[in-house]
């Protein structure tokens, strides 16, 4: 049955205390790909009062459904990951010392010295260096690279950890100035803004909410929870890189910046996944111009969402991304714009309310 | 005795880097006096404070040296609101990128250390490690609040919270050297409740990371009859596993070395033996690397020993180190002290 059984409730979503402690809620949670346990607690506990429809699949995917009223409502899918990049341990060296590998695209020269939580009970560990006074010169030109490093959990840690046990960066979300500083932002904010649109749902659509699992590791639950929301169309929501910082010694613009801090969200065009579909892009930003929310074009270069697994689906779904911008994302520590955040959100709802119908005519 | 991780851990979250000792200096200050009969601030910053003997006058004099001074970094240009920095104490840029970091502006501000992209820098030069002249520091403002904020000589400071681990064991930024302080700090308040001969001078020494100007300038005001410098060793960990390195947690370091008197290095191992402290001995074949290099030359020269605190991951933020051994060296400094007879100095002299 197609029908309607929650009221509605304010029309357009805002970010405040609320929203912002959600969001440091989700950020500092573990849930590395493949282990999304602990986003999909917090997930289900936000939707359950404002969803007509709730639904774990077989991978963990949350799949939610919020109709709206009226005739003809598009199918329109909206698909946020919620695992993030992280660690998994692999060998106990003894001596709380943990061989280890990463979950999902890991710079090496992030990993040294940086402190991390392992496990369900978050069991704080780091990842120690060799002192540079026992190091050469010479030594120091290389790149560290993860098999020499360990996950150090202290002495006569016995069985509180083992292998197979997950870990993320331990870095705690913190507000700074217009700023968020924060482990796993990507993608804890398309999460957050997620559920904000579920509780804000225009009535013109159904909505078809997808918070989706293994992301990071091949865009996997998107493909299952495309095929089953057999959706008219999708948004992928995410954060992508915002390169937007000096070139070395040179007058010369930064070209390749990806995206941009302080300049909206991000619309794409294409990435290494996916071709947006065109009348989606014309719909995001006919709505940002409506309403006076800044947007910016992701440069068309590599990387990808969710919509690289959801536009091939079944027959074919048009599908788009609409990311924040995010410097310094898959480290230990992402840096956003909260106003960035902010005009993310708004311009989804935007975009949403003025679906209709005609929006895939050709 | 009470809990000393507090302490230990306020030591931690207090910023005070090389030449820039003041607000760590005022957190050991307040836990010093209530400790100690005098207290003073040498010229170039080091924290004297005296606990007196109780033989008669003149009474000799032992120096207990350990630096308060932290490694961390210097903002040595503003461009596109993100910090040009560079180093102070010695730092492996390796472990510099994304490192959450103070930058002590106008106010503290939160930042990250940021690694640009290969695309942003000269050929070559973003594929390895990257320079530390490339890094940046971001502190989430925008350009012009950024001008406005922060200058060229503003430092920068670790901001890695301190982690209770497993096994009594602590790990976080400035451990080197805030443990030997703790060390010290033990010792002292052992002593609250000892009837010892010999005056105590306890000395929070600054700039060891740098120019050892603490250690030679305090032992010259001070003029002590002997010293014992307490700073970390090498404990073994990720890396680094050669006659250098001691086991975490398993005793203290004993330094050996041209540094160090072998009369007084004889006296400590043997009271370590008496109290069954296990200790090993931290080889030190030239200089020490520690205050022990500067305070042993000051003056017509003192008979120095030193004693270590085994610590992972030196100069990184996450040193590590076993809350055991800092008791441990806090302990035996306290019973070698309470058993100084008078004229123990007699004793210091070379065998031949």
């Amino acid at each position: 049955m197609t029908k309607n059984t929650k009221t509605s409730t304010s029309k357009v979503p805002q970010i405040g205390k609320i929203q912002i402690e959600l969001l440091e809620k989700l950020c500092n949670a573990v849930a590395v790909s493949g282990d999304e346990q602990e986003v999909r607690q917090i997930v289900l506990e936000e939707v359950k009062s404002v969803a007509d429809e709730v639904k774990v699949d077989a991978l963990g995917n949350v799949l939610v459904t919020r109709f709206g009223r009226g005739e003809k409502r598009p199918r329109v899918m909206l698909a946020a990951h919620m695992d993030e990049i992280g660690f998994m341990l692999v060998k106990d060296d003894g001596g709380g010392l943990f061989e280890f590998v990463t979950i999902g695209g890991i710079d090496e020269r992030q990993l040294v010295a940086k402190s991390v939580l392992v496990g369900q009970e978050h069991l704080p560990g780091v990842i120690g260096a060799k002192p540079i006074h026992l190091t050469k010169k010479e030594e120091r030109k290389n790149t560290l690279k993860i098999d020499q490093m360990r996950i150090d959990m202290g002495l006569d840690i016995g069985s509180q950890v083992k292998i197979g046990d997950r870990a993320s960066f331990a870095t705690r979300f913190e507000l700074i100035g217009p700023s968020i500083r924060a482990k796993a932002l990507d993608d804890r904010l398309g999460v957050v803004n997620l559920i904000e649109l579920i509780k804000h749902s225009p009535d013109n659509i159904d909505l078809l909410a997808a918070f989706t699992v293994q992301e990071e590791v091949g865009l996997r639950g998107a493909r299952v929870a495309a095929y089953a929301f057999d959706p008219d169309m999708a948004f992928a929501l995410d954060s992508t890189p915002a390169m937007d910082l000096p070139v070395w010694e040179s007058d010369d613009n930064n070209v390749n910046y990806n995206t941009r801090l302080d300049q909206g969200p991000a619309i794409y065009l294409m990435d290494a996944a996916t071709i947006a579909d065109r009348r989606l892009v014309d719909l995001l930003v006919k709505a940002a111009e409506a309403e006076g929310i800044p947007y910016q074009f992701r440069q068309p270069n590599r990387g990808g969402t969710d919509a690289g697994a959801i536009h091939k689906s079944r027959a074919g779904i048009p599908s788009i991304s609409v990311s924040v911008p995010q410097r310094y994302i898959h480290t230990a520590a992402g840096l956003v714009r909260q106003d960035d955040w902010v005009h993310t959100l708004q311009l989804m709802h935007a975009a949403l309310s003025r679906i209709t119908s005609d929006t895939l005519k050709r | 005795m009470r809990d000393i991780l507090p302490f230990l851990k306020s030591m931690l979250s207090a910023p005070g880097l090389s030449g820039f000792e003041g607000p760590i200096r005022e957190i050991i200050q307040k836990e010093w006096e209530p400790l100690a009969d005098e207290i003073s601030v040498s010229r170039l910053g080091s924290l004297h404070a005296l606990k007196r003997g109780y033989a008669p006058e003149p009474r000799s004099k032992l120096l207990l040296s350990a630096h308060m001074d932290a490694i961390g970094l210097m903002v040595t240009g503003v461009q596109d609101g993100l910090l040009r920095i560079t180093e102070i104490g010695g730092i492996d840029d390796r472990i510099l990128p994304g490192q959450l970091v103070t930058v002590h502006g106008r106010t503290d501000l939160p930042g990250i250390v940021v690694q640009p992209p290969a695309f942003l820098l000269p050929p070559d030069a973003g594929d390895g490690p990257v320079a530390r002249q490339y890094l940046l520091v971001d502190v989430g403002l925008r350009p012009k609040d950024v001008a406005e904020n922060v200058r060229i000589g503003d430092l920068v400071s670790f901001a890695q919270v301190p982690l209770e681990l497993s096994g009594d064991t602590l790990a976080g930024h400035s451990l080197d050297n805030r443990v030997s302080v703790t060390a010290v700090t033990i010792c002292l308040e052992i002593l609250q409740r000892r009837l010892h001969d010999w005056d105590v001078w306890a000395v929070a020494s600054t700039q060891e990371e740098e120019t050892l100007g603490g250690a030679l300038t305090s032992p010259f005001e001070i003029q002590p009859d002997l010293a014992i410098v307490i700073d970390v060793c090498f404990a073994k960990g990720t890396g680094g596993s050669d006659w250098r390195v001691l086991t975490l947690g398993e005793g203290i370091g004993l330094g050996w070395g041209p540094n160090i008197h072998p009369a007084l290095y004889k006296a400590m191992e043997e009271k370590a033996i008496d109290l069954e402290i296990p200790y090993s001995r931290d080889l030190m074949p030239r200089m020490s690397g520690t205050d022990a290099t500067a305070v042993q030359i000051v003056r017509e020269g003192i008979p120095t020993a030193v004693l270590g605190i085994p610590l992972r991951y030196m100069h990184t933020p996450v040193e590590m180190v076993s809350i055991k051994d800092i008791k441990r060296v806090g302990r035996l400094m306290a019973e070698f002290i309470s058993d100084l007879k008078p004229d123990f100095i007699e004793s210091i002299k070379w065998e031949d």
